[in-house]
């Protein structure tokens, strides 16, 4: 835990990392909280109350949609919807890219060359049809989305960690752990692992925005969240319907994702800065 | 009057001074040796003359360099001051070298900035400069990439850059640590010949070096000045004990070896040992180390000693197993054991202990003092409880003389000297019967250095332990040895015990590394060249024996017909004309 108590320590003396943590952990806040103290439901429908702009006196904070929804608590929901990708895709790549990229990295050979066609292979697939093919063969589900996005992202995880690997393979503290007898997936845990954690966080942080992009991409070409549930891509695609007679349809909800987007990249560029200051050091 | 006239000059860090009112003058043409340990503030001086410390750097006091004032001058000032009138030569030529940019075409900016723009001129002159600090072939390797030099003719490189602008004082930091000691006398030799030309700061923390090369000597510690003045007079009558200190610590060459170990119990045994690599796809086989034997009894040590290259490092891996042997067996207390480590049994694996060069690198810089220590214990001992596993990690962390407040900080947090025997405490705490030592001391200060061969020494008179250990440098490793392997070229060309090879080397290229060893003596400073040249590539080793290009006793058989070893006198030597010489 110690590398993670001194990265702690690290991330609280930048400002940017501070404020932009700051930013997304009210966000997130927000979008818990809102809806459940709300008067409104997300799938509530109410056909005198359409396209209503935002005030604050008629309790529709974000205005209404053309179905006469409450805005508020359907951009929340697809605030939260935009979090649990971000957590899905850094959990799915943190778990399957450092130990697939691990393992490929420390044993080398033939073993390597195998696991990284593999990933070449995936890379060189074109992905939007992979899911399109996926969504159109299965029931559309939000499972299957996250699944398509953790498909993608863990390959960048692995090419990095592998990269990494090689050169601490070649480290002599390895070497010694070789000597005193110590067996291969004890190197990769106790020896290996930890010295990827600096690289790998990092790395963490700068695929979450790739993954809400995705997650945003898909929603808006349709294939992603279905209706009555809804996420800020979808909310976006929406928007752009009505942008002539209700541009807060299309402003707030691009507005929330384009900051949780920049929030992200700033915790992230944050984190690199960090890490490449204390290599150089 | 003084070139370079240094008052009262202060460094600090946050709240820490590295530095602090030293006082020193480098005259015109004169040569000063800035001598003290690692951690002395010795380069942080030589950064703040050449103004290239850190913005978060304090400086104080003041730096006069002909007329200029340093401290506090202007970046432009100071380009103008660095391209034209101070050189430097640090101490690893390859970070100070671009890799992407042919050497020529580096050098070639130095005389630009300059103002000569002439083509033809420019590569005229960087080619000569090249042939004056003794590059072989300079037209071929104005084109060639850093990369593609050795360590040695990389520093010549860098010495030649520094040369091109005429400067009126060149610092060198450190310029010969990273280098074998037969290419160190010869740099060491090239800068005596510039010395014509400029003045020259020499940074060492190795008086051996200092004793034959400069003619006076600044002692720092811990950023303070401890002592002034004339070579010869402080070697001969030191005033402040730190002096007396770093004269002592210094490795020499005269002295006794240890007496021989009294029990013969064969420990380590290795035949015919051949090691080879596989170059391009394959087809090329590189034959690093070529039958060589080791036979190693409880309780003795023996060194194995030769220049990078000569396969000393190759042929104690490949009896470790980290290595792959082509040929050859290793039996251990008379049971043979496999080639590969994997397939080793585990207490063939406890009792063959590797310690590294560098004692930064083999430490995992994740993990506290007391995993790192009791990680063998968890392999070889797992039946202790957590109680008497903290008992002997107590227990090695005393044999090698560390303080137990140690055990919660991590690698980095150490010095050179603390991580190195941490390093040591985990190769002891399973108790191994051979220890195997890398290069182990060629890091550390010299006073660190013999505290460390001191603790192997008590190490093994108290256990009986077998100790392996490589160097390239025969002073390091003349106290401690009972015998001496020296190896070219992947080829064994003397054996003999400790006494032996240092009053009666029989081989020339023995008598060449002895030579080469700098001595702290103004009187007789040693670091002589008696061999000229770097080792070959193993790509494409000479015919016949192999040292004979570098070898000044040469003859037309020697270029023929390899040596075979065999015994002469005491000792065993590969060289054809071993009985006749009188080396």
């Amino acid at each position: 835990m110690s590398a993670v108590a001194r990265i702690w320590a690290r991330m609280r003396t930048s400002k940017t990392v501070v404020a932009s943590g700051g930013i997304l952990f009210a966000i997130a806040l927000v979008s818990i909280i809102g809806p459940w103290i709300s008067p409104n439901e997300y799938l509530t429908t109410n056909f005198d109350n359409i396209l209503r702009a935002p005030t604050a006196s008629a309790g529709h904070v974000f205005g209404t949609d053309d179905l006469g929804r409450d805005l508020f608590v359907r951009t929340m929901m697809g605030v939260q919807v935009t979090f649990v990708v971000a957590i899905v895709a850094s959990v799915v790549s943190l778990l399957i890219g450092v130990l697939y990229g691990a393992t490929a990295g420390f044993i080398g050979g033939r073993v390597d060359a195998v696991m990284m066609r593999l990933v070449d292979t995936l890379y060189a697939t074109p992905f939007i049809f992979f899911v399109i093919l996926l969504l159109v063969v299965f029931e559309r589900n939000l499972l299957l989305m996250f699944v398509a996005i953790g498909a993608i992202n863990w390959l960048d995880m692995a090419r990095i960690v592998r990269g990494q690997t090689l050169s601490l393979r070649e480290r002599e503290f390895v070497q010694a752990a070789q000597l005193i007898g110590v067996s291969t997936p004890r190197i990769i845990f106790r020896h290996i692992a930890p010295n990827l954690v600096g690289i790998v966080i990092v790395y963490v942080t700068l695929t979450i925005p790739q993954a809400i992009l995705i997650e945003s991409f898909l929603s808006f070409l349709g294939l992603g969240v279905q209706e009555p549930q809804t996420s800020l891509g979808k909310l976006v695609n929406d928007g752009t319907k009505q942008m002539e007679g209700a541009s807060w349809m299309l402003l707030i909800p691009g507005v929330l994702l384009a900051a949780i987007l920049l929030c992200f990249n700033f915790v992230g560029d944050g984190m690199r800065d960090l890490f490449d200051s204390r290599r150089s050091q | 009057m003084s070139l370079l006239d240094v008052n009262g000059l202060g460094v600090r860090y946050a709240d820490k001074d590295v530095v602090s009112g030293l006082s020193f003058g480098v005259g015109s043409g004169e040569s000063v040796g800035l001598v003290g340990e690692s951690g002395s503030g010795k380069t942080q001086t030589a950064l703040a003359i050449m103004g290239l410390l850190p913005g978060k750097a304090a400086i104080s006091g003041s730096i006069d360099f002909a007329g200029t004032e340093i401290v506090g001058a202007s970046e432009r000032q100071l380009n103008t001051l660095r391209a034209e009138r101070i050189g430097m030569v640090f101490q690893d030529p390859m970070q100070a070298l671009n890799p992407y940019v042919p050497i020529g075409k580096q050098l070639r900016r130095v005389l630009l900035r300059h103002g000569i723009s002439d083509g033809r001129e420019v590569d005229q002159r960087v080619m000569h400069m090249l042939d004056r600090v003794g590059l072989p072939d300079p037209a071929r390797q104005f084109r060639a990439y850093a990369h593609q030099l050795s360590g040695g003719m990389r520093q010549r490189v860098m010495i030649a850059s520094a040369l091109l602008a005429q400067p009126d004082l060149l610092i060198a930091d450190e310029p010969t640590t990273a280098l074998d000691v037969t290419v160190q006398a010869q740099i060491l030799e090239l800068l005596e010949r510039i010395r014509e030309e400029t003045a020259l700061l020499l940074i060492t923390h190795d008086l051996g070096i200092i004793a034959g090369h400069c003619e006076r000597l600044v002692v720092i510690e811990a950023g303070r000045l401890v002592e002034e003045g004339p070579t010869r007079k402080l070697f001969s009558e030191p005033r402040a004990s730190h002096t007396r200190k770093l004269i002592d610590a210094a490795p020499r060459l005269d002295g006794d070896s240890p007496p021989a170990p009294e029990s013969a119990e064969l420990v380590l045994e290795a035949d015919n040992v051949s090691v080879s690599y596989a170059e391009r796809n394959e087809r090329l086989q590189l034959h690093a180390v070529m039958d060589l034997d080791l036979q190693l009894q409880a309780g003795e040590t023996v060194a194995v000693v030769g220049e990078s290259g000569s396969g000393k490092s190759s042929f104690v891996r490949a009896v470790l197993g980290l290595v792959p042997m082509r040929a050859g067996r290793v039996t251990f207390c008379g049971q043979e054991v496999a080639g590969p480590l994997q397939a080793r049994s585990i207490e063939t694996r406890r009792d063959l202990q590797l310690v590294f060069q560098d004692p930064a690198g083999s430490l995992n810089p994740q993990l506290r003092i007391e995993r790192i220590i009791a990680e063998p214990l968890t392999v070889h001992a797992p039946e202790l409880d957590a109680k008497a596993r903290s008992e002997r990690v107590a227990d090695a962390l005393q044999r090698v003389g560390l303080d137990e407040d140690l055990l919660g900080r991590f690698p980095h947090q150490l010095s050179g000297g603390q991580a190195q025997r941490v390093a040591i405490a985990r190769a002891l705490i399973v108790n191994p019967r051979v220890l195997v030592c890398d290069e182990a001391v060629a890091a550390l200060d010299g006073s660190v250095r013999q505290q460390v061969l001191n603790l192997l020494h008590r190490e093994q008179q108290a256990t009986g332990l077998a100790i392996v250990f490589i160097s390239h440098d025969l002073a390091v490793v003349r106290s401690i040895s009972h015998r001496v392997m020296v190896l070219y070229l992947g080829r064994l060309v003397e054996l003999a015990d400790g006494a032996g090879i240092f009053r009666h080397p029989r081989h020339p290229y023995t008598r060449a590394l002895l030579d080469a060893v700098p001595v702290p003596d103004p009187l007789a400073p040693g670091g002589r060249l008696s061999i000229s040249g770097e080792v070959p590539s193993i790509i494409d080793p000479p015919s016949g024996c192999a040292f004979h290009p570098r070898c000044r006793y040469a003859e037309q058989r020697c270029r023929v017909e390899l040596p075979l070893v065999r015994p002469v006198g005491e000792a065993r030597v590969a060289c054809h004309r071993a009985e006749e010489l009188e080396l």
